[in-house]
């Protein structure tokens, strides 16, 4: 099989832009992305296109050129943009193309995400009461986390914090404004422990990445960086998982870990070789959970870790140096491509005020969502 | 004012105090792997058997997790009391011993007055009022009193 390079990523700030399309933040994306690696949409072999709001995200060629290439369209929950990469990776892997583009585009009004319980397997009834929500699911994790494994309220307000601070240094992030643990944890609470500005919002935005052969990445860019491992993962029985009327009395790990462990075994490198890190922070105590699935740490040791700031950009764990979901937002379909653009730069280290110190060389992506669904990537340079 | 249940099939209906059971939910058990669902359902997760059975559910257990719902949910799906009438209301899974963890709505929605891992109850509740009048009942779980 062939290895796979990223030669180009490009972005379409995360926010609100009321005059603007996903559509159209998707193309702005993709000419980013092909800017970047040196090449012109003509080139483009394939692309795989991830989006919940829209459609037809392959409808982006009507702006970009009409080339006739395979163009799939991609919607796979909050690992949307993962199942995209990992198409768009093996399509390569396979040999089928040598070069092509994942893109992902939203655009959400404001609020919870929302759908018809029934296209989730789940009953009418489960969402009549007030029970279909994922907010509340992400409450009774990490409460029932933070009972099993001694995780306080301050850590919660830290990592947020932490995110909003890195927020500020992202020119491309929805919120750029520092706030204090004090006003997070003051700020109102929506399902307990977490309050309002512990929670990310649904936002816009697009995220593209060019990808090739990694024999043929020199041609495109100086400093490439590979993808080793792409992996996606569905829930299994007795996981604790969003949208579940019902557990078994059984109990197993979550997707995110087997997405994680089968994405160490594929790239041939552990959690202690990784230098830089992207984690699903739907909430803050998503990323305390997700730093222990996966395998940055033993259940618990979250608490003295974020206390000596160990997730900084300049600690020896950063995560979500971009600010991640909560100061980005969540266009759905961009997120996870959003998490790969931030570790090209690292592993590039272009990432300006951003940019982790000692020459970061492997980077990690992790996304979870509905209905139990987890993707994960290892790059390097 | 009438009351009907949320949906049927998922509890006991009508209330029958005289056989002295009190509510109950149902729930389906596999009869090949003895796996217990709620609600019931046609094909068993674990081992994709059809042969699943109704069955009658436990009504004591303890709480495994929990959170309040402090915000109105969006509507739709949501069909209970929204803006200023809007009152939180506690969630959980309540795990009925050796059968299967059900997620609930809780009476309670005072973070203070719940704890994982204590006994809870099945009780039935009005939630809203529906286009006919009619009060729409559905189950939650309130603190068994006197147990900590």
């Amino acid at each position: 099989m062939n290895d796979v390079a990223i030669v180009g990523v490009g972005l379409h700030p995360f926010g609100r832009f009321p005059d603007v399309t996903a559509i159209e933040m998707g193309a702005i994306a993709i000419r980013r992305a092909l800017a970047d690696a040196g090449v012109e949409w003509r080139d483009i072999q394939f692309a795989f296109g991830g989006s919940y709001e829209v459609d037809n995200p392959d409808a982006v060629v009507a702006l970009m050129g009409l080339t006739g290439i395979p163009f799939t369209d991609v919607y796979n929950g909050c690992a949307t943009a993962a199942s995209a990469l990992t198409l768009a990776a093996n399509t390569i892997r396979l040999g089928d193309s040598d070069l092509g583009i994942a893109v992902g585009m939203d655009k959400h009004i404001p609020g919870a995400f929302t759908a018809d319980p029934r296209l989730y397997a789940c009953p009418s009834w489960y969402g009549e009461v007030g029970q279909f929500l994922t907010t509340k699911f992400f409450g009774m994790k990490i409460n029932k986390y933070m009972h099993d494994h001694g995780i306080s309220h301050e850590t919660l307000a830290k990592v947020a914090a932490k995110n909003y601070r890195n927020g500020v240094l992202n020119p491309n992030a929805f919120r750029r404004k520092a706030l204090s643990e004090e006003e997070i944890l003051a700020s109102p609470m929506l399902n307990y422990p977490l309050t309002q500005y512990m929670f990310c919002s649904p936002d816009e935005g697009a995220a593209a990445v060019v990808l090739c052969r990694a024999e043929n990445a020199h041609r495109y860019s100086d400093n490439p960086i590979y993808l080793r491992a792409t992996t996606v993962r569905t829930r299994r029985l007795g996981a604790f998982e969003v949208h579940s009327p019902w557990l078994p009395i059984e109990e197993t790990v979550g997707a995110t870990v087997d997405a994680s462990r089968a994405a160490y075994e594929m790239a041939g490198i552990g959690p202690d070789d990784v230098d830089v890190i992207q984690l699903q922070d739907t909430d803050a105590g998503a990323e305390v959970i997700h730093l222990a699935e996966n395998g940055f740490c033993a259940d618990g040791d979250q608490e003295a870790l974020v206390a000596d700031g160990a997730l900084e950009i300049g600690g020896s764990l950063p995560v979500n140096t971009d600010g991640g979901l909560i100061a980005n937002g969540e266009p759905i379909g961009a997120s996870g491509l959003r998490q790969v653009h931030e570790i090209v730069l690292q592993l590039r280290g272009r990432a300006g005020e951003r940019q982790v110190p000692g020459n970061p060389k492997v980077g990690y992506t992790q996304l979870y969502g509905a209905p139990g669904t987890a993707g994960v990537s290892i790059l390097t340079n | 004012m009438a009351q009907v249940p949320v949906a049927e099939g998922i509890f006991t209906w009508p209330p029958d105090e005289a056989k002295g059971t009190g509510p109950q939910l149902i729930g389906s058990r596999c009869t090949d792997c003895g796996i217990v669902t709620f609600p019931t359902q046609d094909s068993c997760p674990r081992c994709a058997s059809t042969a699943m059975a109704e069955h009658r559910l436990p009504p004591r257990g303890r709480l495994w997790a929990w959170t309040t719902q402090e915000f109105p949910p969006p509507s739709p799906p949501y069909a209970g009391a929204g803006g200023r009438d809007f009152v939180p209301f506690g969630v959980g899974y309540v795990e009925l011993p050796d059968e299967v963890k059900v997620e609930t709505r809780l009476t309670e929605s005072n973070p203070d007055a719940l704890r994982t891992g204590m006994e809870m109850e099945l009780v039935l509740v009005p939630f809203r009022t529906d286009d006919d009048g009619n009060e729409v009942v559905t189950f939650a779980f309130r603190p068994v009193e006197g147990k900590s």
